[in-house]
């Protein structure tokens, strides 16, 4: 019995000390209170119904959103954790041991579980209705793709407060990371995590370069489409490409820890490099999968917001893909300093700093786009320009870091983290803070408020530069990364101070944009048009939020910002009066996205702890949902042509 | 297919009699499109453990080499019989062009037997490679090794299991649109997996008996 409590008590790591037991605390009343509404307003079944087993690609771009937002804050608050404990020169309010863990999950968190479900949920948002049609190609492998993210998601928070959290930071290079050295599930969660989420991603992958390249109402020819959806078919390609090899690093390890197997150790032949170049060959790739979707919506809301065609639609187009092209060439510019030699590292340096050229023709042309036009500075084109001088200092420092001996110097210091922070967070972050402004009535039906949304930008932003920008300088002082306390006496303490404070405000901004959505669903203004912004593109030829269906009838594109040329002619969504409609063949809901996905999960807690009878109950469910899957037949219906009416006539488009 | 709209995937097109069956709706069309990208990222899955293969194949930590370990005619054997069960797999896709279910079936059956000699085959390769203390965890060669051949070995068997659920499906409706969709699926995976194992033949089992 005795021996029980004590494994227990280990394993919920109860003995850890008061920020566990918070955690505890908070876990178990947001669940009892999420279980309480849910019961006390009898809303099992619309969840269920509706949410769960959705596979709308409206509903489930809400739910990724809802999610990225949900990791941002808990990403946040590892970043503020972290900005707490380096406040100051010998601070011990984190140990070690936590700080690590808290870096790790920071990393991996705000990477993995809030970029990547923000940016797929744009797509999901946007894509089928920019591109004027009903669904993605394929709705029901999407709603595999949601919800295997969400239970990674879950899998890997899950570790903070059970066994402990993974602490060989977000990329988890070996041999640091093997079981010699760092026994336990802690690196076990993100193996597993990542991996599972990552195979919703490549699917995500395949489902939107199909339905790009196969579902595109008619007219609309590859250099009509609106330049959001040029980025998400370029980033579908870097996902193709990249993510498998993702897979493989991470199977790998988790074969050397779950097996022992010598892939990555120091003894029995191993090979750590090996490791660490797979995991950039996709880690790099990733960043542009990450940003390239915020440099397109950056183009609607820039070309939307001036009330002009974006400047330079070509350019625009090959520069992304000269990215796309060269992302895959410079994965090494993350270890110069393994000492590759001069010759490998002077490549990697030139195409690195190549990319900057296809960069700095975006820019221009957003600028460009702006020039004569007439200027709307909504919170959506705040956010928008914010990304242009703040991401310039990122990439500037990029193309700094990419020269290779000035890089042994700059290598894992400060100046790396405010250089990626300014990228990731000056670049992607605004991004996603610019498309929810955007996109958040076409979502909701309902638009964020614009005064509160200037308060969050300026808050966020100066905050951000205030809690960065000193960065670099303590990266020229000698601080290194990843370190959890220092002495007093370098001078570091001042810096790290400022650089908390603007933290702290970056949180507050966040508080502001929770108080915004909160605010706004209550009182905020409903969009009845359907477009609020005098918008370009197809999807706000729809009402907000669009029907079930999207379009009565599939427009025809006659060129570039499709809705646009619509309204110059006078031209109605649903075409000349005399086109009757016709039932609408839709594909069914599925709580097997769902159910497949828990028993994922299972096999990953299987995984993580070794319990091979977890693993095999969970491996043999998902097999069981995929031969269900196989003899399923009927798996659509149509909606009939009385409800298009009725929906039509509703939305007064009849 | 009714006459109503197939609106998710655009509208209905007039079946073109020189389209085989398996591209007459839309919805199959786009799933075979799909498909071709799903295996294009199982390639570049292949690649990474080709790679990693390729880095760890000298590895052997005072364990087995390649050239101590291999067995030709066991490897050779393997080879043979999924070759072959390419080709009866493409007359499988040929008969169902043709629209002879019961031929397919067969074809199936013998695609399915050589697959299963295939696996038998590897199964034993590696009993017996175990029992001589040439484990995963012996070397990073043989880590490596057991991986990329298990990976294929591992897809080969989902392809065995796969194609049992069609032949019941095969029964039970005929071939249609949907079920020729299906074979035809499964007949490109059973295809890639043959071009995989002919790098395996050679980068693994040729080259790993010469140096």
């Amino acid at each position: 019995m005795h021996g029980v409590v004590n494994w227990a008590v280990h394993f919920f790591m109860l003995d850890e000390g008061p920020l566990i037991w918070l955690s505890d605390f908070l876990i178990i009343c947001a669940s009892l209170g999420i279980v309480g509404v849910l019961t006390k307003f009898r809303l099992w079944k619309w969840l269920w119904d509706e949410w769960l087993t959705t596979v709308d690609h409206k509903k489930i771009g809400i739910m990724y959103m809802i999610a990225a937002i949900l990791m941002l804050f808990r990403g946040g608050t590892d970043g503020l954790l972290m900005r707490a404990q380096l406040a100051w020169p010998n601070m011990h309010f984190l140990s070690a041991d936590h700080y690590d863990q808290i870096f790790t999950t920071h990393g991996t968190i705000m990477i993995l579980f809030m970029a990547m479900p923000a940016i797929i949920g744009f797509f999901n948002v946007a894509v089928p209705l920019q591109i004027g049609c009903r669904d993605v190609a394929f709705p029901y492998l999407n709603a595999i793709s949601f919800w295997l993210f969400f239970f990674a998601a879950m899998l890997f928070n899950l570790s903070f407060v059970v066994g402990g959290s993974p602490d060989g930071g977000w990329t988890s290079y070996p041999p640091y990371v093997e079981n010699q050295f760092d026994p336990g599930p802690g690196e076990n969660y993100y193996l597993v995590a990542l991996s599972i989420s990552g195979i919703g991603t490549i699917a995500t992958g395949i489902n939107f370069l199909v339905t790009i390249l196969r579902m595109r109402a008619p007219g609309m020819t590859f250099m009509r489409m609106p330049m959001f959806t040029w980025s998400v078919f370029v980033t579908s390609v870097i996902i193709l490409f990249a993510f498998p090899v993702l897979t493989v690093a991470l199977g790998l390890l988790l074969i050397d820890r779950d097996f022992g197997s010598h892939f990555f150790t120091v003894d029995g032949g191993g090979a750590p490099m090996q490791y660490v170049n797979l995991f950039w060959f996709w880690g790099h790739p990733e960043v542009y999968i990450v940003i390239l979707p915020i440099f397109g919506l950056m183009s609607e809301v820039i070309s939307t917001f001036s009330h002009k065609r974006i400047f330079g639609y070509s350019a625009m187009v090959v520069s992304m893909v000269a990215i796309a092209i060269l992302s895959f060439v410079t994965w090494v510019h993350h270890f110069f300093t393994m000492g590759a030699g001069p010759g490998v590292n002077s490549f990697f340096g030139v195409s690195t700093m190549a990319i900057a050229i296809p960069t700095g023709v975006k820019v221009f042309n957003w600028i460009f786009t702006m020039h004569k036009g007439r200027l709307e500075f909504k919170s959506a084109m705040l956010w928008s320009l914010g990304v242009i001088p703040n991401f310039l200092i990122g990439g500037l420092t990029g193309v700094m870091l990419a020269v290779p001996p000035a890089d042994y110097q700059y290598h894992n210091s400060y100046f790396l983290i405010a250089h990626f922070h300014y990228t990731l967070i000056g670049g992607t972050v605004f991004g996603v803070f610019s498309g929810l402004y955007y996109w958040w009535p076409k979502m909701f039906g309902v638009l964020l408020n614009e005064k509160l949304g200037r308060w969050h930008f300026w808050t966020f932003m100066i905050g951000f530069n205030i809690c960065f920008f000193p960065q670099f300088f303590l990266g020229f002082m000698g601080m290194t990364r990843r370190m959890y306390t220092y002495p007093a006496g370098y001078g570091w303490g001042v810096v790290n101070l400022i650089s908390t404070i603007g933290a702290f405000l970056m949180g507050v901004g966040f508080i502001i944009f929770v108080y915004n959505v909160l605010w706004s669903a209550r009182y905020g203004e409903r969009d009845t048009t359907g477009d609020p912004w005098d918008g370009r593109t197809l999807e706000w030829a729809t009402t907000s939020p669009a029907p079930h269906y999207n379009f009565a009838i599939i427009p025809t594109v006659k060129g570039r910002d499709a809705w646009w040329l619509m309204k110059q002619s006078g031209e109605p969504i649903n075409g000349p009066k005399d086109v009757p409609f016709r039932p609408i063949h839709m594909p069914n809901n599925s709580g097997r996205p769902f159910i497949m996905s828990v028993f994922f999960f299972l096999m990953g807690a299987g995984f993580v702890f070794q319990w091979w009878i977890l693993a095999i109950i969970g491996f043999v469910g998902v097999l069981i949902c995929m031969a269900q899957r196989s003899f399923e037949y009927d798996d659509s219906h149509y909606i009939p042509v009385e409800e298009i009416e009725k929906t039509e006539a509703a939305a007064g488009r009849l | 297919m009714s006459n109503a709209s197939t609106a998710v995937h655009g509208d209905h097109h007039p079946v073109d009699p020189n389209v085989p069956l398996e591209y007459h709706e839309e919805e199959n069309s786009l799933r075979i499109i799909g498909f071709w990208l799903f295996l294009g990222q199982d390639m570049i899955l292949f690649s990474s453990l080709f790679a990693t293969y390729i880095v760890m194949h000298g590895r052997v930590a005072g364990g087995p080499t390649s050239q101590q370990l291999f067995d030709v005619t066991g490897f050779t054997i393997e080879t043979i019989a999924l070759l072959f069960s390419s080709f009866t797999c493409g007359l499988a896709t040929y008969e169902m062009r043709r629209g002879h279910r019961n031929a397919v079936i067969g074809w199936i059956l013998v695609t399915l037997a050589l697959g299963l000699v295939f696996l038998g085959f590897e199964v034993s390769e590696f009993i017996h490679d175990v029992g001589l203390g040439a484990t995963l965890q012996r070397s990073g060669f043989l880590s490596a090794f057991y991986i990329l051949v298990g990976t294929h070995g591992s897809h080969v068997t989902v392809g065995v299991l796969w194609v049992m659920l069609l032949i019941f499906q095969l029964l039970r409706r005929g071939i249609t649109p949907v079920t020729a969709r299906k074979v035809f699926l499964w007949s490109i995976y059973w295809h890639f997996l043959d071009a995989v194992w002919i790098f395996i033949f050679t980068v693994v089992y040729l080259t790993g008996k010469v140096i």
